[in-house]
This record gives C-alpha cells, structure tokens and sequence, in this order.
C-alpha cells in the first residue's frame, strides 16, 4: 500500500496530537527508535504505565531531575522489565478488586531494547507472557546493545559488525542469526505477537492499538532504525525501514490466536537484500558470497513465514 | 542543572514533572535545519508523523514548522517529505 | 484472648503475612523457605486474603513484581534465601533507593558453593549494605510478631524503607513452636492500610528510577543513609505500641545475665536460645557470663551495643558467616568498628560457627565462652573445624 496513498485525509486527524513521549530526550538525531517509541505512545494513550528496562530510550528520556516522560514510569533494571510490568499489573489488578484504586482500564506496557528483551529480559518476558498478565510487551529493535556503545546481541543480524563482533583477519563479523523472537513469543501461544516498523506509521500504531485492546499478554517487536549504530545518514531511518520489509528482512505480520496474517504487502519477487545492505556501514565489509548467504537465508525466513500463513489456523477456528 | 541538597532530592529520586527533559534545548546540537517551501506542501503531515523529536507541528495555516528549540536536523522530514517541500540548509 | 497453639514456624510466619492484608504476594520456592510459599498459596487459594499470589519463573522476579507491585501503591511480599537472595542481591539496593516499603522472610540458609539447605547466615551478610532494615527472629513467637510489625515499620511516612526478617533455615522454620496469634481486628488496629508516598498512576504521571550523574548521586546515597539511620527511632516507636497494645517487648539489642558478667557471648538469630541454657551453666560454675542477643542488625544499634558491653572484660562475637579475607565474620567486623573508639572496650574475640548447618550445643556455647575468658589477644576461629 502507497504509504502516501490515504494520508492526507489519515494523518493529522487519526493520529493522537499528544506527545507522551516529550522532546529534549538525548536520542541521537534520527534515531529510529525514539521515532517508534512516540508513535506507539500515541497508540497506547494516557492510560498506561511503561515499565522500562535500561537501554537507550530509558537513558535518554530520564536524567534526574527531568523525564521526558508524560506518562508514568518506572525504570528498575536491564533484566526485568516484563517482571516489573507484571507486578504494575498484579498490584493494580488487586487494587482495583478492593476498591483502593478507580476501576478504570489502565494498561501495564514493558518497554525493552533487544538486548533487554531477547537476551538478558528473555526470562523474564517469558514467564510474564506464560502467566498470562494483561500487558503489552513493546521490543524496540535497533539490532545491538547500542546504549553501551554498539556491542552485539542476539538480535544483530548475520555478518554486522558491532564493536564485539567487528570483522577481522579471522572474523566476518556477526556469526549467528537474528534470534526469532517474534516466533518464541507466538510458541507462547499469547492472544497477539506482530512485529512493526515506524516507516510503516499507520500500520505500527493499529498493531499498538489492537494490543492494547487484548485483555491478556501481547508482544510487539518493534524494527527501531539506529543511524548511530547501523552507521548510516542521519536522515535514513524512515528509508531503511521500507527497504527492511520490502526485501523481507523484515516482514510485517501479526499473529492472532496463533493465525498468522501479513499486514503490509511486499513486492514480488521481494527486493535484493543488497539493496539494503548497501546504505550501512555495519555491513560494508561483506563481499558477495556474505550477501548471498544472507539472501538465502531471508528467502528461506519469508518461506517459512508465508507457509504459517497459508497452513496455521487460529485456535478459535475448528 | 542546579544541584540540590540531600534535604531537597524527593524521596525515592522521584521526579514529579512529566515532560520536565523539555527544558534542555536539543535544537543546539544540529548543524542543519529543515526549511519549509509552502508552495509545494500538500499539508499531509508525515513530516509531523516522522519527527523523532515529535517537534514538528502544525501552525494555524495548516502548514508545518519544526520548533527549532528542539530539532536536531537529522533530516528525515526533508527526506520523507513526499512533493519534496523540505530542504535541509546549513546552520550558522 | 489469644490462644496457644503449636505451630510449625514456617507456616506461622505464612499466617502472619496472611493477617496482613496484603495485596500481591511474588514467590519462588527454595528450601527450606518452601512451606512459607506454599501455606501464603494455600492462603490466597482458600479466599482467605484477596491477594495476587504470583508463581514467578525466578527470585530475581519475584522481587522485580514485588517493585512494580508496591510501585503502584500495593502491598507486596516475597520470601526467599540462600541462592535466591544472592539472584535478588542487584535489586536489593534498588527497592531502598526506589524507598518502597517490601518486607521479605528470609530463611536464612548458607550460599554456594557447596550447595548446603541447611542454616547459617552467609545468604543475609552480602545484603548488609543494601539499605534494607534487617531484623533477626529468635523463635516462633518472634517471628509472627516482627512480621506483623514489618509493614508498620516499613511504611510509616518517616521510613519507607524495606524490611527483611530473618528466620534461620530449618533450625526455626521447621520447628513446630507453641506460639499466639493476636486477633484479627487487633493487628487492623496496628497495621493501618498503606498511605503511598507516590504512585504509578495516569492521573500523576511521574518517573521512577530515572539514572543520576555526578552532580546529584552522591546526594542520593547520603539521602539513603539518612533515611536508614533514622528509621531507628520509628522503629522504637513501633515496639512501644506493639509492647502496649499486645504485651510483648522486642528491643534492638537483648541481654541475658549480662549484669556484671566477666564474659559476654554476642550472638544473632535463633541459636540464642541455645546459649542461654548456657550462660545458666557457666554461672552455675562460677563464671561470670552473659549474653548479648543482637536483634535489629541494620540499621545497627550503636547505642544500644556501646550499652550492653560497656564494663566487661572479653566479649566474644558468635558469626555464622564469614568475611573472606577479612579479620573473620561480618558481625565481629561490625562490633569491632562500632567499639573502637570506647575507652575501656573489651578484648573482642570472633568464634565462626554453625556454618552449613552444623549443630551446635550448648555444651559447645560453654566451651567457647570458657575459650574466650583465655584469650589474651583479638582474633577469629573456626570454631570445632580443626588446624
């Protein structure tokens, strides 16, 4: 779909003019993850409390004495943000039961970098979403543990180089593949996984506005552009993000009581990852037979996607 | 940023005003700003939509500005900008 | 008038936490805190309390939940020891900085490695610089009381701080005890509803645990220090009600025979009872002894110690956990410091003792105080581990 196509009748009028999410916060200028962390914001509304692990948005949004914070928020460590969120909605859930807060549908929203959701949050964010709390679980994606200084985590893709995984003489950089968090969340069989992508606005802030909706857990990996990290213009974040799903590297889909659905057309034949490799510098160093590698495997990826699609019923259909 | 003594921190570092990081200017950190040309705007708002810094805002005419106490001038409006009504013009 | 019964330890503290009135309740099972976890389940499960009672993956959730449970305005427990307090220890610093009134049984139980399930106090020595109250349990009936006080405590305006109580592993919490639970609307009268600071809520949107620089950090920790020193006297002012409305005396520091004693045994924990039977003995045998029960360990009662010890000629200091590399355990540390600049202070000697749940008797209290009246100089032993 045009992105343009319906906008100037959408834009202004259908998307939230507040800001939760203020500006002074110290993201690096075209960071595309403060840009998914304000549109998500619009989508979630007043009504919600973020439970923040410690990552690039956390820092930079909250040096004491200021927040840019709108909303309320709380930031306890790197590990526990889906923990924290459970116990928001534990604590108010109670409350609300004996009657010492107003009965009024506030919703418990972690907010968590790659690292703090695939990696080290892993955990947490599993037992969360296997005991069922009535929250959302937001990953903002930028591929690394940016805030320390680039280093990689399990959600830097094949061949990237971090500054852990720096290509050398007997290195090409990242050896693993992206983790699929995304899939682990829907082996959780929780009500609704999607992933999304701020150059996609409309789409991110249905996604938001669908898993705010659910009574239950739901997860939203979020594609968040790092210019810093990704070593690109500052002004690509928007760019890389179409390039992202056009070339399949990134699709976006959802999943909704196990049925998968994909929610942004792509073209066919998909475009080459090449095309989107070739404007970062995380990935200069690769040579054809990396790229061919990877193209192989995101054909592979999206395959795979496209057959859950075709083949997974929801669990309410019989 | 003014210090403030043991005395006056609130209890638990607790910081009361939301929104308060409006205080810090961004808008010293860029190097290039985004200029509107009227003429060729369709009033469609991704400029607004894909501010980072959410400072891009709507003015009474209908037409857009970013609030240059904030604008980092990363350049995504003008690039995004689809009849090209944005150009980035050097600072200073 | 309250009746006697005979109770195991670990569920009249479960009981206890029940009479509360709590609002979420995050626990992860280790031995020996397990039948806390499971009679609170029971508890909750029967309808007795309207509580969250939720089963985490992990301790270092358990107390993740408690934050954002308690940050909301809830009133929030845990319980745990041994390696589950050491996976909780990053949070631990956070909950009294965040100043978010948690109260957690701890079942005291040695660290690994090796593992061990019994008792001895190596779990709750690495906290003591977390900015947590911690208050050690003797028996049964302690441990019901300073639970149901825990919350009074914790959330009195003038503290809001977390509390821990400390019972010991298997030693005394699965020890069945003659113990008294005061009446229901008795504690309500005690145990008002919880009066948050501040609260995560929409209607005052404001941040928690935002990160600080230089320019305000160390203001923050003095902040912190402040806040725990200070909750003594709100302390104090708890065991008086709790004295004058249910009859019991609970103080920072307890004495036993101390009176003109030659000799005092200082010692933390439920394994005073052991001593006293002890002190009995020696001054039966002419030896002027007398014990020294350290209840309220943080925030340390410096006054109260000063007190106690003032005129004796050795004081010997009983630790269930050692400070490796250091002069011998962390209470013998702590004394040492808080006596250093008394005139006339004692010879302090440091005996390490019922470590990995090691008996010990009251034969081996004897021998030790009858050691100590020997020494000639300051140091630490192993006591019964050997050359």
């Amino acid at each position: 779909m045009s992105i343009v196509e319906n906008f100037d009748l959408y834009a202004p009028r259908l998307i939230d003019k507040k800001e939760y999410f203020s500006p002074g916060h110290r993201a690096c200028q075209g960071c595309g993850e403060a840009l998914a962390l304000r549109l998500a914001c619009k989508a979630l509304g007043g009504d919600t409390i973020v439970s923040c692990a410690t990552g690039c948005m956390e820092i930079v949004s909250s040096l004491f004495p200021t927040t840019a914070w709108e909303l309320p928020f709380i930031h306890v460590a790197f590990e526990n943000a889906a923990a924290v969120a459970s116990g928001v909605e534990a604590g108010l859930k109670v409350m609300r039961r004996k009657g010492r807060v107003a009965d009024r549908d506030i919703k418990s929203v972690a907010v968590a970098g790659d690292g703090g959701t695939a990696d080290i949050g892993l955990q947490a964010l599993s037992g969360a979403a296997e005991r069922g709390h009535d929250m959302i679980h937001i990953c903002l994606d930028n591929e690394a543990y940016m805030n320390t200084g680039i280093q990689r985590s399990s959600q830097t893709p094949f061949g990237a180089w971090s500054t852990t995984s720096p290509p050398g003489k007997v290195s090409f950089g990242q050896r693993t593949w992206k983790k699929n968090v995304p899939e682990i969340m829907a082996a959780h069989n929780i009500p609704y996984v999607a992933t999304a992508c701020p150059s996609y606005p409309l789409d991110l802030i249905r996604k938001v506005d669908k898993a705010r909706s659910i009574k239950g857990p739901s997860y939203i990996h979020i594609f968040s552009a790092c210019p810093t990290g990704w070593r690109m213009e500052s002004d690509l974040a928007i760019k890389i993000g179409r390039l992202a799903v056009e070339t399949g590297i990134f699709p976006l889909y959802e999943v909704k009581n196990g049925k998968y659905g994909i929610t942004v057309d792509v073209p066919d034949p998909l475009r080459p990852v090449e095309d989107y490799l070739k404007l970062q510098g995380r990935f200069r160093h690769l040579g054809s037979p990396e790229i061919k590698v990877i193209q192989e495997r995101v054909n592979l990826e999206y395959g795979k996607l496209i057959d859950k699609v075709n083949n997974l019923k929801s669990w309410d259909e019989n | 940023m003014a210090e403030a003594t043991w005395r006056e921190i609130s209890p638990g570092n607790v910081v009361h005003t939301p929104g308060s990081a409006k205080e810090y200017h961004t808008g010293s950190w860029r190097a290039m700003r985004p200029v509107w040309d009227d003429a060729k705007c369709i009033k469609c708002g991704i400029c607004y939509i894909f501010c980072p810094e959410g400072c891009v805002r709507q003015e009474a005419d209908g037409f857009f500005r970013a609030d240059l106490d904030y604008c980092k001038g990363c350049g995504i409006c003008a690039r995004e900008c689809w009849p090209g009504a944005i150009k980035m013009v050097e600072e200073g | 008038m309250a009746k006697r019964v005979g109770m195991e330890v670990a569920i009249a503290a479960a009981e206890a936490v029940g009479m509360c009135n709590i609002d979420v309740a995050a626990v992860y099972p280790i031995t020996p805190q397990s039948h806390i976890a499971e009679h609170l389940s029971e508890i909750v499960a029967d309808g007795r309390i309207d509580a969250e009672y939720i089963t985490v993956e992990s301790e270092h959730s358990a107390m993740s939940v408690c934050i954002g449970a308690s940050a909301t305005g809830a009133r929030a427990y845990t319980a745990t020891c041994s390696q589950g307090l050491m996976l909780m220890h990053e949070l631990l610093p956070i909950v009294s900085a965040m100043r978010l009134p948690i109260v957690m049984s701890v079942a005291n139980r040695p660290v690994n490695a090796p593992l061990n399930i019994l008792s001895d106090h190596s779990d709750i020595m690495p906290q003591r610089d977390s900015g947590w109250i911690v208050i050690f349990s003797e028996n049964g009936q302690e441990v019901i009381d300073l639970t149901l006080q825990a919350y009074r405590i914790a959330e009195d305006k003038d503290v809001m701080l977390p509390v821990i109580i400390c019972i010991d592993g298997f030693i005394l919490t699965h020890m069945v005890e003659p113990v008294e639970f005061p009446e229901q609307k008795e504690v309500n009268k005690f145990l008002p509803d919880r009066v948050p600071y501040a609260t995560l809520h929409p209607d005052k949107p404001l941040t928690m645990g935002a990160f600080a620089m230089s320019d305000y950090f160390p203001q923050m920790m003095k902040a912190k220090d402040e806040a725990l020193v200070n909750s003594k006297k709100t302390i104090l002012k708890v065991w008086d009600e709790w004295e004058k409305q249910f009859g019991r005396r609970y103080r920072p520091v307890e004495t036993y025979k101390a009176k003109g004693a030659e000799v005092l045994l200082l010692i933390m924990g439920s394994m005073g009872e052991t001593a006293e039977p002890a002190i009995d003995e020696l001054r039966d045998k002419g030896v002027a002894a007398g014990l020294i029960k350290i209840r309220l360990w943080r925030p340390f009662p410096f006054d109260e110690l000063r007190k106690a010890v003032k005129g004796v000629r050795v004081l010997a200091v009983m630790d269930r956990a050692v400070s490796f590399g250091d002069s011998g355990g962390p209470v013998f540390a702590d004394v040492k410091s808080v006596l250093y600049s008394e005139d006339n202070r004692p010879l302090t000697v440091n005996y390490i003792m019922g470590l990995g749940g090691r008996d010990v008797s009251v034969e081996d209290f004897v021998n030790m105080a009858e050691g100590a009246v020997k020494a000639k100089k300051e140091g630490y032993e192993f006591y019964g581990v050997g050359d």
